[in-house]
């Protein structure tokens, strides 16, 4: 049995969760489907002020901004349909889904379907970079915050954008010893303003370092770490040891595009953007006709933007179904006004480069 | 410095603060550096002290003549970038944004610390507040040296190791 829906939102983190709620408030009917147990995607855990301004919740705490977007669209309860706990495992140029909850397994012809899948996280290869103990930011963040649990005593972070910076501050908050904060550029990745609130509470922040084994037997003891010369090449005889239970690796996100690119949509490798992405219109339509994507799976960047992003797609997908929002076309200018000054200033540079590559490549099309 | 240890030099840490005549009242001290995308601290203000302008990029310029010291930018900020100075006869008295346990309790003495994370002397605890508007940030008013103006930033508990 084939099951029938028009829109199909695929993951229910801060961009979809935005999609369904413009779609629902034009009128559409929607189907959201997340594979986790709780709606929110990451915002689940955050517990620190967000950045921005008032329209994209600035100085709420990531997870209360969870429950004003899942409350947003529970005002719908006739238009937005949510299987949650539902791994959405194949995705087929008809635009047929198919979608396993639990042990049952169905199929959902669909109209129109936004991938919001968000991304993964980028590991690091080093020696015994596989022991218990080495996590990555988003494992500490699940840990920590969802469910209360310490991932080690000490810790070093690897990796200064903002996730590293933010989760290194949680670890502090929950009585964890962050005993440094590792980078391998020359300067530090994210915000001043996190770095600031590290290092006032004793936190080193060493840049030009890289993390260059872990050490144990049956979980990680120890880590050396290596300086780094302007060509990124280690400097032999800084190596440094530290005493850790746990490792925490922030080094980036990629784009999670596995659903895209069996629709057989047209990606393309933008650095900038975290790896592949898709090739999107203004309206954040793939190459596929009425298969759109937005948010971090369509390239990484801060949840500000991809709510934003969720809101356009949100607009557009229902329309290309029929239904138009009573103030599409002010919505719509407001919106991209809010997505370019979000872009606008340094930390929006790389942001900026990747999409004027990607805008190239539509161009050639 | 702050680009490669995530603390100011001292030169920006005095750029931001007034003279010591206007701050003989309480002023805010907006130690926001860098141009991010945010804010709050313009937006939360009942006094429209701290302008940004539509540009959510520009770093926050404080108007001294209108700023009351009240301290509602201190928890707003995101960045927990600022704090509330008033110098008085031969103490500096500070609000600042704390979101640690134990929470500091009125009366106690606590490590004065700077931007580095060095301790620089005591921190007398006034006034703890923490209203369901400060969303889980704690306003902490604390007293320290005068001659700690320009360093203090932060406490830490006598008892941490």
């Amino acid at each position: 049995m084939i099951l029938n829906r028009d829109l199909v939102i695929i993951g229910a983190g801060p961009s979809g969760l935005c999609a369904a709620k413009m779609a629902a408030e034009a009128g559409q009917k929607v189907l959201l489907i997340d594979r986790n147990p709780q709606l929110g995607g990451q915002l689940i855990k955050q517990t620190h002020m967000f950045f921005g301004s008032e329209k994209q919740y600035a100085k709420t705490r990531g997870f209360d901004i969870a429950k004003k977007l899942i409350d947003d669209v529970k005002k719908y309860p006739d238009l937005v349909e949510i299987w949650d706990n539902s791994t959405v495992v194949g995705l087929y140029s008809d635009k047929v889904l198919t979608v396993l909850t639990g042990e049952t397994y169905r199929k959902v012809q669909a109209k129109a379907i936004i991938v919001a899948t968000g991304a993964s996280e980028k590991v690091l290869a080093f020696e015994n970079n596989d022991l218990p103990g080495i996590y990555g930011a988003g494992a500490v963040q699940t840990l920590m915050n969802v469910y209360g649990v310490k991932p080690g005593e000490k810790i070093v972070m690897v990796g200064s954008g903002n996730i590293g910076l933010i989760v290194s501050y949680q670890l502090m908050q929950a009585g964890v010893k962050v005993l440094a904060v590792i980078e391998a550029a020359k300067v530090i990745g994210g915000y001043k303003v996190h770095a600031s609130k590290l290092r006032r509470l004793g936190v080193d922040i060493i840049t030009s370092c890289t993390i260059k084994k872990a050490i144990g037997k049956d979980k990680v003891e120890k880590i050396v770490t290596v300086r780094l010369n302007e060509k990124w090449e280690e400097i032999p005889g800084t190596e440094k040891e530290y005493e850790v239970d746990a490792v925490c690796i922030a080094v980036g996100l990629s784009p999670l595009t596995n659903l895209l690119a069996m629709i057989g949509c047209e990606l393309k490798y933008v650095g900038e953007l975290g790896g592949l992405v898709p090739v999107l219109s203004k309206d954040y339509e793939t190459t596929i006709e009425g298969v759109y994507a937005c948010g971090d799976a369509s390239g990484i960047e801060e949840a500000s933007s991809a709510m934003v992003e969720g809101y356009i797609t949100g607009l557009a997908a229902a329309k290309k179904l029929g239904k138009v929002h009573p103030q599409y076309d002010e919505l719509m200018v407001d919106l991209r006004k809010q997505l370019d000054i979000l872009r606008s200033g340094p930390f929006g540079e790389k942001i900026r480069k990747g999409l004027a590559k990607l805008e190239g490549v539509k161009e050639v099309c | 410095m702050l680009n490669q240890y995530g603390y100011p030099s001292p030169e920006q840490v005095k750029s931001k603060f007034p003279s010591l005549e206007i701050l003989v009242k309480p002023k805010a001290i907006v130690e926001c550096y860098e141009k991010i995308p945010c804010n709050p601290c313009s937006t939360s203000c009942p006094f429209k002290a701290i302008t940004i302008g539509e540009d959510i990029n520009n770093t926050p310029v404080v108007d001294f003549d209108k700023c009351t010291g009240c301290g509602i930018c201190v928890y707003s900020c995101p960045g927990l970038a600022i704090t509330v100075c008033e110098v008085l006869e031969d103490k500096v008295r500070f609000k600042i944004p704390y979101e640690f346990l134990p929470i500091p309790k009125q009366g106690e003495l606590w490590h004065a610390v700077n931007r580095k994370g060095e301790v620089i002397g005591e921190a007398y605890i006034e006034k703890v507040t923490l209203t369901p508007r400060q969303d889980k940030t704690q306003l902490v008013q604390v007293l320290v040296d005068k001659e700690l103006l320009y360093e203090f930033v932060t406490i830490r508990s006598q008892d941490y190791e």
